[in-house]
């Protein structure tokens, strides 16, 4: 009836501005608390001297932008995928193929190694994530063996194995996350609250190991329980699409990468945004992060095509990477923090040290 | 495309009259092009504007160029930033990239028609091949394509012929980022659409709202902690671990990828005779470093044996096992850790606080993943808050410290162009027959990964 539904409107809009009347008084909240700013207490912090990083592997074999990596735990080991649908396995110490398997879709924009090392996922368009086996078999066929693990109502942009390569967290296009149990392809647990496509996410290095990070197209980053499917923290400071997020390593913290050209850092124990890395000159989105060992440097891919090494505590620029033709579209720092790689639009993966 | 309003609000600044470029007549052959500025001139403000290298500069001035905000005089078909006196000249805003985008077919058309009669034909390969299938494509708006270039053309000879060249560099700039030829990089290409908020596939509705408000409900009640504690913790933490950071500290010997020699990698495997000192001393960081090392969780393990208590740790495992294992196997395994380790007279048993053990004796009559979690969270904080201080005063630990070894670096190569070769290792796949392999990806990531050959 037409009343009806006027009244649901309006309760819809008033329900709309109770929640925004409410963030706001949560973010007086929150800024009760802050008492200082991070780059002040790191005043006292010894200055980085000069750094030197340089491209010491060049892996060539995609013939279309690469879209996605991760490292093996013998840290020397990546899968990466790209656009083309394929999906390749390197020893990039001596820049060896050693596996590639053709995914039926383009665009595969997830990729992950399970931790046993003898396994990866990935998916894309497909709106599925597949782990595959590795195998050295002769007459190998990797896709025979496949296995259909996530279903998604939209694309797959994110996945994960847990602590063991019997789970696989998933971020979604669809706007939500997902707990999957790769044996049965079984749904353990998913996640909603983000307002649009979820882009990344990050498992908690922490020891009771219950808790993830995403971050989405509504510019928010949210912090899960896995057990109970609920939101635990959120954040929401960007101005654009949050394209990557990454634990700081002692699980406190967080940072994240925005098409806003600017990363930041969060912290989950003041539950406030506590530091921003941007320069006026860098206007191209951060596509991909991640943190140096000790947390000292945040590495982050852009747009433009270049990696900006930030001093995580002083938030200064240390130093500007250039060798990519496109864009940087991801990066992760190797298990043991020798190295990281990057993944870039122009075909190739970089290792620098 | 946030990067466009800011790249835009960039070029309106290089145009301010009192802080912006200098701009002045370029002579382009014959003609004189007003409202012109040379390569070098873009690059050095650039310097100066954001106090950045030549190199960023050039790289920017570059993308800016990509972008079709600026476009070459010279050499107008190759949108490049050269940092020496070739011409340059800001496009005209009717044609940036964000006010007329995304580029329809139709003016795309017209543009081709207009070439195609002024050269008479002779159009570039790809230009070519475009106007074909446009014909084909909107065929039936082709005489209104034809009448709008020829109409176009027309008002052009009216024109200065200085203003004429400057319209046509400008159009040819917004042609090539928009419909750029074979083999040229797509600045435009976007990638996978995504939906923002205003075009959402989840449902702002009622639902949606009322889970906002009850979280900010929630998160207004929960503790915070003072900012000067938690920042305090990033500069502890730094001061504990840059020593640790192979790319802040270096690693000894050396870093593999830097020297191509693998012995760090040997050196550091999970599981190694002698430990190297800082991997011994980080075990005395906190307990999550001790157990999450496969070395350290052995030592661990030997500690607590000479305590008799390693029946914690192995229930901790167990209890690993059962949140990261397979969900078919959830009734198992919580059967097994129940007989081992909780029924009565267990061999096992461990000791835990009868309210938890009641609990948990009352959860696993329907076992679920999360069942053992309060047991195992109370045996963790055992092991850490109990064994884990007098393992570290322990003579087991500091003789570790003792006998751990620091590589010595290695010496820098006198001919360092020969490089050395690079040895492959065993693939983590390749451990294990492939049925194993099965069982191997099992358990949860605490098994060994291959050591690296040195």
């Amino acid at each position: 009836m037409a009343t009806e539904g006027l009244h649901e409107n309006e309760t819809l809009a008033s329900l709309k501005s109770e929640a925004e009347s409410l963030k706001g008084k949560l973010e007086e909240e929150r800024a009760k608390l802050h008492d200082v700013e991070l780059h002040q207490v790191a005043e006292r912090v010894e200055a980085l001297g000069q750094f030197v990083m340089k491209t010491r592997r060049t892996l060539k074999g995609h013939g279309n932008k690469v879209l996605c990596m991760d490292w093996c735990k013998d840290k020397r080991r990546i899968v990466s995928s790209s656009q083309d649908g394929k999906v390749i396995v390197w020893d990039s110490f001596t820049t060896n193929k050693e596996h590639a398997v053709t995914m039926p879709c383009t665009w595969v924009m997830a990729c992950a190694y399970a931790p046993s090392g003898c396994a990866i996922a990935c998916g894309g368009l497909d709106n599925k994530c597949s782990v595959y086996p590795l195998t050295f078999e002769k007459n190998e066929n990797m896709a025979a063996k496949k296995k259909s693990v996530a279903m998604h109502t939209n694309y797959l942009s994110a996945c994960s194995f847990t602590n063991s390569d019997m789970q696989i967290l998933t971020a979604s296009g669809d706007g939500t996350c997902a707990l999957w149990d790769v044996e049965s392809g079984q749904l353990l647990q998913s996640f909603h609250g983000h307002g649009a496509d979820v882009l990344c996410l990050d498992l908690a290095p922490s020891e009771t190991g219950n808790t993830f990070v995403s971050g989405g197209c509504d510019k928010k980053a949210m912090v899960w329980d896995m057990r109970t499917g609920q939101c635990v923290q959120s954040f929401e400071t960007h101005d654009s699409d949050i394209n990557s997020v990454r634990y700081y390593p002692s699980g406190d913290a967080f940072a994240s990468g925005s098409d806003d050209a600017t990363c930041r850092l969060y912290d989950l124990r003041a539950d406030r945004e506590v530091a921003i890395y941007s320069k006026e000159s860098i206007i191209f989105g951060a596509s991909s992060v991640d943190f140096s060992l000790s947390g000292r440097l945040l590495f982050a891919g852009y747009n433009d095509y270049t990696i900006n090494v930030w001093d995580v505590l002083k938030g200064s620029r240390v130093s500007i990477l250039f060798g990519h033709e496109n864009r940087v579209s991801t990066l992760r720092v190797s298990p043991d923090g020798t190295a990281f790689c990057s993944g870039s639009w122009d075909h190739t993966l970089r290792i620098w040290a | 495309m946030p990067c466009l309003s800011k790249m835009e609000r960039m070029i309106v600044s290089m145009q301010d009259p009192d802080m912006g470029i200098k701009m002045r007549n370029q002579r382009l052959l014959i003609t004189v092009i007003p409202h012109a500025m040379t390569g070098n001139d873009i690059v050095e403000w650039l310097i100066q504007k954001y106090g950045i290298s030549e190199e960023e500069s050039l790289h920017l001035g570059n993308l800016i160029v990509k972008h079709g905000y600026i476009y070459p005089l010279k050499d107008p078909r190759s949108l490049v930033l050269r940092a020496d006196e070739s011409p340059y000249r800001f496009q005209t805003p009717y044609f940036w990239t964000s006010t007329k985008w995304p580029a329809t077919e139709l003016d795309y058309a017209i543009y081709l028609a207009k070439k195609n009669i002024r050269k008479q034909g002779d159009l570039i390969e790809h230009e070519k091949d475009n106007y074909n299938l446009l014909h084909k494509r909107i065929n039936h708006t082709w005489d209104f394509v034809v009448m709008q270039a020829r109409e176009q053309l027309r008002a052009a000879k009216q024109r200065r012929k200085g203003d004429r060249i400057v319209i046509d560099c400008q159009e040819q700039a917004y042609w090539l980022v928009n419909r750029p030829p074979p083999g040229a990089p797509n600045v435009l290409e976007q990638g996978p659409e995504r939906r923002n908020c205003h075009t959402t596939r989840v449902q702002l509705n009622m639902d949606y709202y009322k889970r906002e408000i009850e979280y900010c409900r929630k998160a207004m009640a929960r503790t915070r902690v003072k900012s000067s504690i938690c920042l305090e913790g990033y500069i502890k933490f730094n001061e504990q671990y840059v020593p640790h950071d192979p790319i802040m500290s270096g690693c000894l010997p050396s870093n593999p990828w830097i020297t191509d020699d693998t012995t760090y990698w040997a050196m550091n495997a999970p599981t190694v005779t002698t430990p190297t000192k800082l991997r011994v001393e980080r075990w005395g960081f906190n307990f999550s470093e001790l157990i999450n090392d496969p070395l350290g969780r052995a030592q661990l393990l030997e500690f607590l044996k000479k305590e008799f208590s390693a029946e914690n740790l192995s229930f901790w495992e167990a209890c690993e096992e059962l949140r990261y294992g397979e969900q078919s196997r959830i009734a198992e395994i919580v059967d097994s850790i129940y007989q081992q380790f909780l029924a009565p007279g267990a061999t096992r048993w461990v000791n835990i606080d009868s309210k938890t053990m009641e609990r948990t004796l009352e959860g696993i009559k329907t076992p679920h993943r999360y069942v053992m979690d309060d047991a195992q969270m109370h045996i963790y904080m055992l092991m850490k808050k109990d064994s884990y201080p007098r393992f570290l005063k322990s003579d087991l630990y500091k003789n570790l410290l003792a006998e751990a070894v620091i590589p010595p670096e290695t010496k820098k190569r006198v001919f360092p162009f020969m490089r050395k070769q690079r040895h492959s290792s065993p693939s983590p796949a390749l451990l294990l027959p492939a049925g194993d392999a099965e069982e191997k990806s099992r358990s949860p990531s605490t098994a060994p990964v291959p050591e690296e050959e040195s």
